[in-house]
């Protein structure tokens, strides 16, 4: 038993903080958070040429370099850290896995080594207004015509739909319900009949969108109609890996509240002197490392690909969702007026918490599909 | 990282397992895990358990070897734990002996202490008591009160410790106390050994509000105990005191984790049983409490690592004390929803006759879990200053 991170993992934790740092720094953050794409091009162009972020994880035949979700829980973690506005979490995590675990080798040639090199940003469309993550908010129709199919439909709170040039859709065969008849198309960006829509979203450091599907034509990634179990085991990889997302932006607000308490002073001694304030940062810190167990042991699951990923899934995306907000929360609280403010960067981290609680469904979801997988 | 026992870990585990299922039979496997280290249901019955246990060196199994132990790792004791509490071995009773005085000893005893003491303990000749708790130095400890001064080659005792668990049981206490009289706070206090047989000492019982006695209050009359009877040195008892609490926090309590999640998994079935886990908020409830308890599990994984790499535990260990006795409070009251009506009635007779039920138990014994060992207060105190690095409060 060793729960630690390896030396060559610290070394490409330090790595990854330092670029992004130097690539991100809030002012950064704050001026794609009032563009519409939401991201810069050239910062995504040097994450995958000088340090090759987004092919980190991805197989090595497939242009990738063939780390682990471990290290890929690394990067997440750091970027969750710093707010890094990039199509990361949509086009590395959510798509490429799909691909992963839905595709032919066919179709893992064709798609993953465009995203391993950021040429291709893909995102996955799976979520519509209904707004509901599991197989029966999948409404959206794949009629077969040919080799090919045509999708009719809308999807919505697509992470990063709008820039996208590579959509992975999820729908269903016509005449299926609930997990049956689940398939993944692709579709480009640009495709005739597509129209895309961003979103104005409470949290500007996370762009969305929705796509109105009118007669759009797609190819079928993997077997059509097949795709539940690989579905399912997607939105498992990616609340593993939003949940060590949303464990940097918790240890952050943490130092935030922390470093604050410290130097705050009224009625002339520092408020972290109060035990009022220095009980909330000490509940806090213990909610952190909590969720810092829960995501990594989760992150470990799913490099191992073991059964215990779908029971996990649920327990880190839950506990790391509620630290995370309690977090962002307690920040404000413990910064005052201040921490109010549009000026002040606490907002950001409290807006983050909260989108990252709600995708992929809340803690209060989660609990519930995990009481489900231990039979209860 | 890697969660696998390595292979030598997965030896150490088969051998635990087939002592366990040698030994682990008749009347002892009967006991089917019930007790705790305050917790006398069984006593005659756990104390020749106990004994075989220290037969085979199971009891000290991380001291030296060269004082009878096994040299085990942190984590062959952690793998020990887990597999003991899997089998549903008996709760232990040398918890305070072998849990926190014994490594208190190996760190600060004198080789003549080690060599007095440790045998003692295997055997299970001698229990052990903590001594520090007094009616004005709870969460303030450094305020004790109890005096001993030097009378030529024994030291003179008294004073009053309590919330003393099983000094009625045991042979020993080490007691904190102030042998300079002139000192206060931290300064001026001994680590003392005090025999507990003798006229200068009075056990008295405290019931609490679960109905039944673990914890007394002790009264030093006169008691005496040897000058050499001193740990770490006459005037360095608070040292020597917190290395014992980091023990009580830290890696004492590291292997409960099992009999926390089989307490849950009991409640899970009962609820199953009721026909109450088709309701939306129960079922919210208990995976609260099945992910609380695998966190559980994850942090100590967590804190073990860390411990094996560093050597010792620091204030972090407070985070698992916080941790744990609120994840098995909370789990008390759930347990009183689930069983709805039921709770308004316990076992044991009507009238003065009370006795508990498991979930009763756990519902109030938890109570006491946030407050011993370092209040959930003092815990926060800990983390936020020693942590956290969060200015003192003004004193």
């Amino acid at each position: 038993m060793n729960f630690a991170f390896t030396e060559e993992q610290e070394m490409l934790r330090e790595a990854v903080r330092g670029f992004l740092e130097q690539v991100s720094p809030v002012n950064e953050v704050r001026a794609q958070m009032d563009t519409v794409d939401g991201y810069d091009a050239a910062t995504w162009q040097r994450m995958a040429g000088e340090v090759g972020l987004q092919a980190l994880a991805i197989p090595e035949e497939y242009g990738g370099q063939g780390f682990t979700f471990i290290e890929l829980g690394i990067v997440l973690e750091e970027m969750g850290r710093t707010l890094v506005c990039a199509p990361f979490f949509s086009s590395v995590v959510l798509a490429a896995n799909a691909i992963l675990n839905a595709g032919t080798d066919k179709d893992k040639a064709a798609l993953l080594p465009g995203i391993a090199s950021g040429e291709t940003i893909a995102a996955l469309a799976f979520t519509e207004p209904n707004g509901k993550w599991d197989a029966d908010g999948i409404t959206m129709v794949a009629r077969r015509e040919g080799e090919d199919f045509v999708l009719d439909g809308t999807k919505s709170y697509v992470i990063d739909g709008h820039i996208a040039n590579q959509l992975v859709v999820v729908a269903r065969l016509e005449g299926t319900a609930g997990t049956d008849g689940i398939g993944f198309f692709s579709v480009a960006g640009d495709a005739a009949g597509l129209t895309r829509t961003p979103l104005a979203t409470m949290d500007q450091t996370r762009k969305q969108a929705q796509l109105e599907f009118v007669g759009v034509r797609a190819c079928a990634i993997g077997s059509p109609g097949e795709g539940w179990a690989a579905f399912e085991k997607t939105l498992q990889q990616a609340s593993v890996a939003l949940a060590n997302e949303m464990v940097g932006g918790a240890q952050r607000v943490l130092e935030m509240a922390v470093e604050y308490a410290k130097v705050r002073v009224q009625f002339g001694r520092p408020i972290g002197s109060f035990q009022a304030v220095k009980h909330k940062c000490a509940d806090m810190l213990l909610e952190v490392e909590s969720a810092k167990s829960a995501a990594y042991y989760a992150g470990w699951a799913v490099a191992e690909d073991n059964d215990e990923l779908p029971v996990v899934a649920s327990l880190a995306k839950a506990y790391c969702s509620d630290a995370y907000f309690h977090a962002a929360a307690e920040n404000i609280q413990i910064h005052g007026g201040i921490g109010f403010t549009w000026e002040h960067d606490a907002h950001l981290y409290f807006k983050r918490a909260k989108s990252s609680e709600v995708l992929l469904g809340d803690a209060t979801y989660h609990r519930e599909l995990l009481a489900q997988r231990i039979g209860i | 990282m890697d969660f696998r026992d390595t292979p030598e870990e997965a030896a150490y585990r088969d051998e635990v397992r087939t002592w366990l299922a040698e030994h682990l039979v008749g009347d002892f496997a009967d006991l089917g895990g019930r007790g705790g280290p305050a917790d006398e249901h069984a006593w005659e019955l756990r104390v020749e358990w106990e004994k075989a246990l220290g037969r085979d060196r199971w009891i000290g199994l991380g001291w030296p070897v060269e004082y009878g132990g096994r040299g085990a790792s942190f984590i062959e004791q952690v793998i020990f734990g887990e597999e003991y509490a899997k089998a549903g071995a008996p709760a232990r009773i040398s918890f305070f002996g072998e849990g926190l005085f014994a490594p208190t000893l190996l760190a600060y005893g004198t080789e003549e202490q080690k060599q007095r003491f440790l045998p003692k303990i295997q055997a299970v000749e001698e229990l052990w008591c903590q001594g520090y708790s007094e009616p004005n130095a709870g969460s303030d400890l450094a305020n004790v009160a109890t005096k001993a001064v030097l009378d030529g080659d024994e030291w003179v005792v008294n004073g009053q410790k309590v919330w003393t668990t099983l000094a009625h049981r045991a042979q020993w206490c080490f007691v904190v106390a102030r042998t300079d009289p002139a000192s206060h706070g931290h300064e001026g206090l001994s680590y003392l050994l005090v025999p507990m047989d003798q006229d200068g000492v009075t056990v008295r019982p405290l019931r609490q509000m679960t109905g039944t006695a673990e914890f007394n209050e002790v009264f030093f009359d006169d008691a005496r105990t040897a000058a050499d009877n001193v740990v770490g040195g006459v005037g360095n008892g608070w040292k020597v005191a917190m290395a014992t609490l980091g023990f009580e926090r830290g890696t004492a309590f590291l292997s409960q984790q099992l009999a926390f999640k089989r307490e849950l998994l009991e409640l899970i079935e009962l609820a199953q049983s009721k026909g109450k886990a088709d309701d939306p908020l129960v079922r919210q409830m208990l995976a609260d409490s099945y992910v609380g308890v695998e966190i559980m599990k994850y942090n100590g994984m967590r804190m073990l690592t860390s411990l094996v790499r560093k050597g010792v535990l620091g204030p972090e260990a407070s985070i698992g004390k916080l941790y744990w006795s609120n994840w098995h409070r909370t789990l008390g009251e759930r347990a009183m929803k689930v069983l709805g009506p039921e709770a308004l009635t316990v076992l044991g007779e009507p009238g003065g006759g009370y006795e508990l039920d498991e979930l009763h138990r756990i519902f109030m014994f938890s109570r006491s879990e946030t407050i011993y060992a370092g209040s959930s207060e003092i815990q926060r105190n800990i983390i936020g200053e020693r942590v956290l690095g969060l200015p003192r409060e003004p004193r």
